[in-house]
């Protein structure tokens, strides 16, 4: 279809190329990551799930996993790679127009990534751990800021049930202050535009893509279910790796 | 003292403070058609879930904050959106009212047998703001897939600048909020086609403009908007 030619052409058009079958698009993402590295440009790739789509079923259905991952994620990676080549013509060229306009494309696409790398290492079967309440120094540290993991539960479950749109709910460890926060960032916003010293110790997407098709439009159900899957251990290891 | 003519007072101290005063609430409109009537280009659960979830939901929770606030009693729909959105500082209640008045307005910009192109007077307005239908059409779906996050797309009639304009909003913006006059609108929160296209955002969009929007509706509101925005300025001389 003529639209969808002009579309493959223009610079932010990567959701019509979605629609194609992933192998076209896994090729299409080697051939521009090739094409990138040769100039020694880093490109993303999509990081692979530490465990099958329906490992974490029934809290989050297998369908949901699939999609949100291969689709998704895909292309978020995609994008930001496409992205990030114009930017780096544009750069090269000294084209500021185009260095500005393309900021919002990578912003979107690239926290996309960074936001669900960090999700899938957030989530773990329950064999393999998932759903564990934290121990040693986070869970000491969770008890102080907020009197207990149930607590803590409740304000982010909170926080994410009144996000109006599309946006994260984080754990946060203000890495100055060495103190727990609770945010909220809108879009694919990463956790650090909420604050550079913010590292983003457990992340729950509330996009209506990371839910709708189990839940519908109850997205409290989602929030509480959720944490039975959720991975304690990945975000100790990163509390004790900023506060030994 | 004359009893309330309207909702029963939980007591009888309320009762004499608001023996005059009337009260009324917002009802949930239903679409203008049956919720299959939009197969198979949006299936009847996504039709029944998306108004009877989401669009019900808006207006419940919009009651609720009304039932506590008196301040905002006896405002049009169209005159809360402008008063809630309190000049870019929106109180909590403006998601709802807004949402309300989105989907109202969403509904009705779909019909049975849409899609195709516009007639008259629409027609022609739009080809001579954007060029052609076809201009039109491709910057509308361009709109629509560069929204990122949660949205909408509005086709507009400016009333400064007094021609048509394509304008994406985030979450629950109207262009009410400018003064700006809606004449269709698109819904691109993932709820409005997640069960239907699953993450094909274009499906969804092309399946808008080729079976769903009304230009019927688009045309009367056209129409309308005339009676407010002059488009056909004639060339008065300068003396």
């Amino acid at each position: 279809m003529a639209l969808r030619s002009l579309f493959s052409r223009t610079s932010l058009a990567g959701l019509s190329a979605a629609s194609r079958t992933s192998s076209c698009l896994d090729s299409k993402a080697l051939g521009l990551a090739g094409l990138a590295q040769s100039r020694g440009l880093k490109t993303a790739s999509l990081p692979d799930l530490p465990y099958d789509y329906g490992a974490l079923e029934p809290a989050i259905s297998g369908d949901i996993m699939q999609l949100h991952h291969k689709k998704h994620h895909q292309t978020y990676v995609t994008n930001y790679n496409k992205a990030l080549e114009q930017l780096h013509e544009a750069t090269l060229k000294g084209d500021v127009g185009t260095v500005v306009k393309l900021q919002s494309a990578i912003k979107f696409n690239g926290g996309g990534h960074v936001n669900h790398s960090i999700f899938w290492k957030n989530l773990a079967p329950v064999r393999e751990g998932g759903g564990e309440p934290p121990h040693g120094s986070l869970g000491w540290a969770i008890d102080t800021h907020f009197g207990s993991v149930e607590a803590l539960i409740q304000k982010m479950n909170a926080e994410g049930a009144a996000l109006q749109g599309s946006g994260w709910v984080w754990l946060g460890l203000d890495k100055e202050t060495k103190k727990l926060v609770v945010d909220t960032t809108a879009n694919q916003d990463p956790l650090v535009t909420k604050g550079a010293t913010l590292i983003p110790l457990l992340g729950i997407d509330v996009w209506e893509h990371a839910y709708y098709l189990q839940y519908k439009n109850v997205r409290p159900d989602y929030l509480k279910n959720i944490w039975k899957v959720m991975n304690w251990k990945y975000a100790g290891e990163i509390y004790q790796q900023e506060c030994p | 003292m004359l009893p309330s003519p309207a909702k029963k007072q939980s007591s009888p101290f309320d009762r004499r403070r608001r023996a005059s005063k009337a009260v009324a609430y917002f009802g949930l409109k239903p679409p203008p058609y049956q919720l299959d009537a939009l197969e198979p280009h949006m299936s009847k659960k996504t039709v029944e879930l998306h108004w009877g979830g989401h669009h019900r939901g808006y207006l419940e929770n919009l009651n609720k904050a009304l039932a506590k606030d008196d301040v905002l009693y006896s405002y049009t729909m169209d005159e809360l959106i402008t008063v809630t959105y309190n000049r870019g500082n929106p109180l909590p209640v403006f998601n709802n009212a807004a949402q309300v008045w989105n989907h109202d307005f969403f509904w009705e910009s779909m019909q049975p047998g849409g899609g195709g192109i516009p007639e008259l007077g629409l027609l022609d307005q739009i080809e001579k703001d954007f060029g052609s239908f076809t201009n039109f059409r491709e910057k509308f779906v361009e709109a629509a897939l560069t929204s990122f996050g949660s949205g909408w797309v509005w086709l507009v009639l400016k009333r400064e600048e007094k021609h048509l304009a394509i304008v994406k909003t985030s979450n629950a913006f109207t262009p009410l909020i400018w003064d700006d006059i809606p004449i269709i609108n698109l819904d691109v929160w993932e709820h409005a086609y997640y069960l239907d296209y699953k993450n094909e955002r274009a499906k969804y969009v092309n399946a808008f403009m080729d079976h769903l929007v009304s230009w019927n509706t688009a045309m009367g509101r056209l129409a309308r908007a005339e009676a407010f925005v002059n488009l056909g300025e004639p060339n008065i001389p300068v003396a």
